[in-house]
C-alpha cells in the first residue's frame, strides 16, 4: 500500500498496519513526537488499535527549536 | 512573581529556541539565562534521521514549562491545528498563538490571531497572544479572555528594539493580564527599558541566539530584565529641563 508520511509518499509491503507498528519501524516510539492520521490527533493509547491503510495521510510532529 | 493562568513564575525571561551556533552553547545559555519558560516550534519530524538532536528531550521538564508558538500559521486554523498537536504532546497546555499576516514584516494578521485566540481559550488552552503594540487590539483581546498578551517591540528577528514606546505603555496601563513585550528587543537595553515601562516580561529569541557571545548576551538579558523591572518597582525620577543640585548648599567653605 501507499500512504503519505509528513509529505512524503511512502511504499509499504503490509495491506494494513498500525501507527504502533509504523513509529516502531522508524524507532520513533523513544521520542517526542504527536501523530495526527487523516487530519485527526492519535492519543498515545490509541497507537496500536489504529489501523493505516492505502492512500492514509499521516503527520508525525514534534517540538523544535523556535521563538 | 509572574502569574500567568494557574502558573507563577520566578524569571521575567522566556527564551526561544532557534538559531543557535551550537546545541551546547543553546543549552549553556539556557541555563544562564535562568529562564523558565521556553518556546517552541512544531514541525514535522524527520523521522528517517534517528540521531537528529532535541532540545526538548534533554531538557528537565520539572525546571522549564513549554510555550509552544503556532509559527508557520497563516490563518486561524492552522494555528488551531498546531495549537492541537503541541497540546497532544501531554507536555503543556499553554500556547503563544502567532499568525502571521505579512511575509515582510512578520507582522500578525489581527483578524486571524483573535480568531484563533478565541477558539484556543474556548478549548481550555492558556493562552497568550503574540500581536502588533496596537492598543485597542490588545485590549479586545483581554476582553475575551487570553491570559497574557504579547505585544511586539518592533519586527520579529530585527533587533531593532522599542520603536513606539508610548503605544506599549497605553497597553500595560490599561492591561490587568501579564503583558510580555515580544519581538524586536536587540540588547540588554531594550529589555530593561521594556521592563521598566511595566512590562511584565520578555520574550526574546534570536538577540541572544544570533548574538556574538550567546551565552554571555543570555546572562546580559537576564541581568537586564531585572534591572528594569527593579527600575519600575522602585519609582524612576520624574526627567526636568534644569539641572538641581545633589550636594547642600549650606556649608559651603568660603
Amino acid at each position: 500500500m501507499n500512504i503519505q508520511v509528513n509529505g512524503r509518499r511512502i511504499q509499504l509491503n503490509e495491506h494494513e498496519i498500525t501507527i504502533g507498528e509504523l513509529l516502531e519501524s522508524y524507532n520513533v516510539t523513544k521520542r517526542i513526537s504527536v501523530v495526527e492520521h487523516n487530519k485527526e490527533i492519535i492519543k498515545k493509547e490509541e497507537y496500536e488499535q489504529t489501523k493505516i491503510t492505502n492512500g492514509d495521510t499521516l503527520e508525525i510532529v514534534h517540538f523544535v527549536g523556535g521563538g | 512573581m509572574l502569574e500567568i493562568g494557574n502558573k507563577t513564575f520566578r524569571s521575567r525571561l522566556m527564551l526561544g529556541t532557534g538559531k543557535y551556533p551550537s546545541f551546547d552553547m543553546q543549552k549553556r545559555a539556557v541555563e544562564v539565562s535562568e529562564t523558565e519558560i521556553l518556546t517552541f516550534a512544531v514541525r514535522r519530524m524527520d523521522i528517517f534521521d534517528e540521531e537528529e538532536p532535541n532540545l526538548l528531550e534533554e531538557l528537565d521538564l520539572q525546571k522549564y514549562s513549554l510555550l509552544p508558538n503556532t509559527a508557520g500559521a497563516k490563518t486561524a486554523e492552522e494555528a488551531v491545528r498546531i495549537a492541537r498537536l503541541a497540546h497532544a504532546s501531554g507536555l503543556c497546555n499553554m500556547i503563544k498563538v502567532e499568525v502571521i499576516g505579512c511575509d515582510k514584516t512578520l507582522l500578525p494578521d489581527p483578524f486571524e490571531t483573535m480568531k484563533a485566540s478565541v477558539q484556543l481559550l474556548e478549548e481550555g488552552f492558556t493562552v497568550l497572544t503574540y500581536t502588533s503594540d496596537d492598543v485597542v487590539l490588545a485590549k479586545r483581546l483581554e476582553e475575551e479572555g487570553v491570559h497574557a498578551i504579547m505585544p511586539g517591540a518592533s519586527p520579529i528577528g530585527s533587533g531593532q528594539g522599542i520603536v513606539n514606546p508610548m503605544n506599549l505603555e497605553f497597553i500595560i496601563e490599561q492591561s490587568s493580564i501579564p503583558v510580555i513585550v515580544d519581538a524586536g528587543i536587540g540588547s540588554p537595553k531594550d529589555a530593561a527599558y521594556a521592563m521598566e515601562l511595566g512590562a511584565d516580561g520578555i520574550l526574546l529569541n534570536t538577540a541572544v541566539s544570533s548574538a556574538g557571545h550567546p551565552v554571555k548576551m543570555a546572562e546580559a538579558m537576564k541581568l537586564g530584565v531585572k534591572a528594569g523591572r527593579l527600575s519600575y518597582e522602585a519609582g524612576r525620577i520624574p526627567k526636568k529641563i534644569y539641572a538641581s543640585k545633589s550636594s547642600p548648599e549650606i556649608g559651603m567653605i568660603k
